[in-house]
């Protein structure tokens, strides 16, 4: 019985990872077709790589994006831990309102917050005299990460033990130093985590980039939405592959240093004992 | 650990591909270049020979920044909806009245736009700019049906093979108000300015009654669509249809019996522009014999610049020259858009609103 | 200590300025038109999309109901597995979330097609042929795209990770002791799970709903790029108000107030069956 259970899990867990790849496999495949079809396969080509390298509106949006997200998760765990550090250290009557207000942006469809973040910065633009532009799109960027970043910390903040900051300065550190040497070390898991799903928030970004951009920016998914509205190049192909092996070749080496140390550790366990 | 080697790796990699794509372009990601000259163009899709943009920077030194939109009605809610500041914008004929009427234009100088002599007569002092004070023109043409022959077997001559319930699943509609509810006014009669507000109920219900036989409510999407044969038939305009033929040649375009709608693509240079003599630079550009002549090459539209219109024609075969330069007698039963009431623009929005709904 | 209440200070202005006041914008321009005066005719002219509020409540709750149903027993099984095969399945459910949103709806555009993928493979293996001779029909192709169908379909593939993800994190932490002690009391398979584990995984599975339910309600990329244009969905609507071609930025306002407060309250009833769903949610 457990044996057949054992084999339908597998089955059903093949068919699911199935299905989460077979469209980014159909991608990749017609990314290397010889004609623009997206469902007749007519021969190998490298033509649309090419093409993609030329093409300076998807590699200046592709740019764009991954600086906006690297800037935006930065500014936004730095941010987020002080505010977080902050939030811990007020009176549950203060902070309970604030961290709901936080939450907002999270909870909140993506359309909501982008077009009354566009509705302020319209508003902005036309006292201040500047347009919707990189400025806008990082602000919109860092105040949807910030929240995950504390969302991420604040747990973190409250399993760690109160008394170990008491404890540094019994010892003699300054406020500063059991800032540094005490806290910060205890909260770190939280701090990365948070900067890695900020990270991943904004590059995944669309509907809050599409109404907060304006015309002089381009994030990559509102190139590809521009180019799903036209004629359809197979260049949007030749991205995702290259987005997909690129994350795919940063998982496998992060995993193999992880197997490489787990060995070493075992090694080491087992040398230990003998 | 594991997360942190994760991301410093994601992060190394991001930023070094980053600086790579800021080095595959000339000049900065943001606005302003080096050069400190730029023009903002908001035109449509397919709608200009992609080497003229470059040709246009390497001879002015200006730096081009050309975005595209899908309708009219879109680009409106762009310029009404702020924050963006373009230079440069192609609305067609209705819209230029509209915006001339809510002030959102610049007058041009024309001092700075010399080659303006190389349009056409027949396309100066139009009803919608009359005195030639705000816009330039691009292209004109007509719209009408374009079908696949393989898919559709009978004669096409009426708007009425959108509607029949023959092809259901395989009829594509435009995807804007005034052209819609245009095609409806005219398969029954009414004029496609109409501000009887019964005869826009009436179209409206055709249109509403074609919802559940239609694929899809397509702009630019149609080009792919067609050319593949994933839908049979659509609305659009004429030069689309010539640079669709290119790709598939079983495709053919009709002018419906009923009529069709004439239009003008204008040029002009929206109010509150900053850039206004690059601006008035791109258009005379854009008039130009050689630059008129690789449009026509390339969009297949009309151009109203007479001598590269000529020229183009005279190499054509008859039946696409046909297309592109319709007859007197087609062109007498085109009907141009006009500019409405606000009350009426109120009603389209509202009606368009329900049907998509 | 006291300083430390200081950090925050910077981030309570930015707030201020970045989230409440735009939401305080949304809710003056839901409440004027563009002749300007206090008016409530925003709101009434929504009874008439009624309509689209039903289509993309109903199509996200389906969407939900697939994910949960598809997500739960996946997350269940993976945390049953050793903790190296965990890691392994979990990067490789979060991978597809790297490439972009875009990209994968668009994806599913080729595949569903009249001329795409499935339709050419099932001509090609003579599925219609078939179904013609025993239906009498004349099939050429399967009407795929541009119907709810494929919109509900973008949707699960889309957000079928946001699913898993917590349920899997909840259900790793449960303590084990606590299933060994369930079956040494005498409980079975079955029992166990529905008494120990289903039970604590609650936040877990709150949190999955929630970060199901509230995209997949205000999408409009999905119904774009796979819907065509013709069922309109609330986040359409809103777009179509504000960058689209019926522009009323007060109706969109109003619209866009309305689907925020529906869903505010959605998440307090459900917020009323677990707590600290927040702490589940990221770790």
């Amino acid at each position: 019985m457990k044996r057949e259970r054992r084999a339908g899990n597998r089955l059903f867990m093949a068919l699911i990872f199935l299905f989460l790849y077979a469209p980014i496999f159909v991608l990749i495949v017609f990314s290397f077709n010889s004609t623009k079809s997206r469902a007749v396969w007519s021969g190998f080509s490298l033509d649309w790589y090419r093409e993609l390298m030329q093409d300076s509106e998807i590699l200046s949006a592709l740019s764009t994006t991954l600086s906006v997200s690297i800037l935006a998760a930065l500014i936004a765990t730095v941010a987020g831990t002080f505010a977080a550090i902050g939030f811990y250290n007020m009176r549950k009557k203060w902070s309970r309102p604030l961290i709901t207000i936080n939450n907002i942006p999270v909870i909140n469809a993506d359309i909501a917050t982008g077009v009354s973040l566009c509705l302020l910065f319209v508003a902005a633009c036309g006292i201040l005299h500047f347009d919707l532009g990189y400025g806008t799109l990082l602000v919109a960027h860092i105040t949807f990460n910030i929240p995950y970043v504390i969302m991420s910390i604040m747990p973190k903040l409250y399993q760690m033990d109160k008394h170990l900051i008491d404890a540094a300065q019994d010892l003699g550190c300054t406020w500063m130093q059991a800032f540094y040497k005490v806290v910060v070390p205890e909260i770190m898991p939280g701090i990365i985590n948070g900067m890695l799903i900020a990270f991943t928030m904004s590059i995944d970004d669309f509907v809050i980039s599409y109404f907060t951009a304006g015309s002089k920016v381009q994030t990559l998914s509102m190139t590809i939405y521009s180019m799903t509205r036209k004629r359809i190049s197979p260049e949007i192909n030749a991205v995702s592959t290259l987005l997909f092996v690129t994350v795919l070749v940063l998982l496998a080496i992060v995993n193999m240093r992880e197997m490489q140390q787990e060995k070493a550790h075992k090694k080491a366990l087992v040398r230990a004992r003998q | 650990m594991k997360r942190v080697r994760f991301l410093m790796l994601l992060l190394t990699a991001a930023f070094a591909l980053s600086l790579a794509g800021c080095g595959s372009q000339d000049g900065s990601m943001s606005s302003a270049p080096a050069g400190g000259r730029e023009v903002n163009v908001c035109s449509w899709g397919e709608y200009i020979d992609t080497d003229l943009i470059d040709q246009f920077e390497e001879e002015t030194g200006i730096r081009v920044n050309y975005t595209t939109t899908e309708s009219n009605e879109t680009l409106y809610s762009l310029l009404k909806t702020g924050g963006s500041s373009y230079d440069v914008i192609v609305p067609s004929d209705y819209m230029v009245s509209r915006l001339i009427a809510e002030g959102m234009l610049e007058k041009l100088d024309y001092s700075n736009i010399p080659d303006f002599d190389q349009i056409g007569d027949d396309y100066k002092h139009m009803d919608y700019d009359p005195e030639n004070l705000y816009s330039v023109p691009y292209t004109w043409g007509t719209t009408g049906i374009i079908y696949n022959t393989k898919m559709v077997k009978e004669k096409v001559d009426s708007w009425s093979i959108l509607f029949d319930k023959k092809y259901k699943g395989e009829i594509l509609m435009i995807d804007n108000p005034r052209d819609a509810m245009g095609v409806a006014l005219m398969y029954l009669g009414y004029s496609i300015n109409t501000t009887d507000r019964g005869e826009l109920q009436k179209a409206y219900d055709l249109l509403r009654a074609q919802k559940p036989i239609l694929q899809a409510y397509v702009m630019d999407q149609i080009f792919d669509k067609l050319e593949v044969g994933e839908a049979a038939m659509g609305v659009y305009y004429a030069g689309d249809f010539l640079s669709m033929k290119e790709n598939n040649p079983d495709l053919a375009f009709v002018i419906p019996k009923e009529g069709a709608n004439l239009f003008v693509d204008a040029m002009c240079v929206p109010k509150g522009s900053k850039n206004k003599t690059e601006g008035e630079a791109w258009i005379n550009f854009m008039c130009s014999y050689e630059a008129s002549l690789a449009n026509l090459e390339y969009i297949w539209y009309g151009s109203p610049n007479t001598k590269a219109m000529n020229d183009f024609l005279a190499e054509l075969d008859t039946e696409d020259a046909a297309v592109l330069n319709p007859s007197k007698e087609a062109l007498a039963q085109g009907e141009m858009f006009l500019n409405l009431p606000q009350d009426i623009l109120n009603l389209y929005d509202e009606l368009w609103v329900r049907l998509k709904s | 200590m006291k300083r430390n209440k200081l950090f925050s200070i910077p981030y309570v202005v930015w707030m201020a300025l970045f989230v409440v006041a735009p939401i305080v914008l949304v809710v003056i321009y839901s409440f004027t038109t563009v002749d300007g005066g206090v008016t409530l005719s925003n709101f009434t002219r929504m009874i008439d999309y009624i309509g689209v509020f039903i289509r993309s409540f109903w199509l996200a709750f389906v969407a939900t109901v697939i994910c949960f149903a598809l997500g739960y027993p996946i997350a269940y099984m993976i945390a049953k597995e050793r903790a190296g095969v965990q890691r392994l399945c979990m990067a490789l459910i979060m991978l597809p979330m790297w490439m972009n949103f875009l990209l994968r709806t668009y994806a599913w555009m080729s595949i569903l097609e009249n001329t795409g993928l499935l339709n050419r493979f099932f001509s090609a293996i003579g599925l219609f042929d078939l179904i013609n001779q025993i239906f009498g029909t004349s099939l050429t192709h399967f009407n795929m795209i541009n119907t709810p169908g494929a919109v509900v379909l973008g949707m699960v593939y889309n957000f079928l990770p946001f699913m898993i993800l917590p349920i899997h994190s909840v259900i790793g932490k449960i303590d084990r002791n606590l299933i060994e002690a369930a079956q040494d009391l005498g409980s079975n398979g079955y029992h166990v799970f529905r008494k120990v584990i289903f039970p604590l995984s609650l936040p877990g599975v709150l949190s999955g709903i929630t970060m199901v339910f509230v995209p997949a309600v205000s999408t409009f990329v999905i119904s774009k790029l796979l819907g065509g244009g013709k069922d309109l969905l609330l986040g359409d609507l809103i777009e179509l108000q504000f960058l689209g071609s019926a522009y009323n930025p007060h109706l969109g306002s109003a619209i866009s107030l309305v689907m925020m407060v529906v869903v505010m309250i959605c998440m307090l009833l459900m917020n009323r069956f677990g707590e600290g769903e927040e702490t589940a949610v990221m770790l």
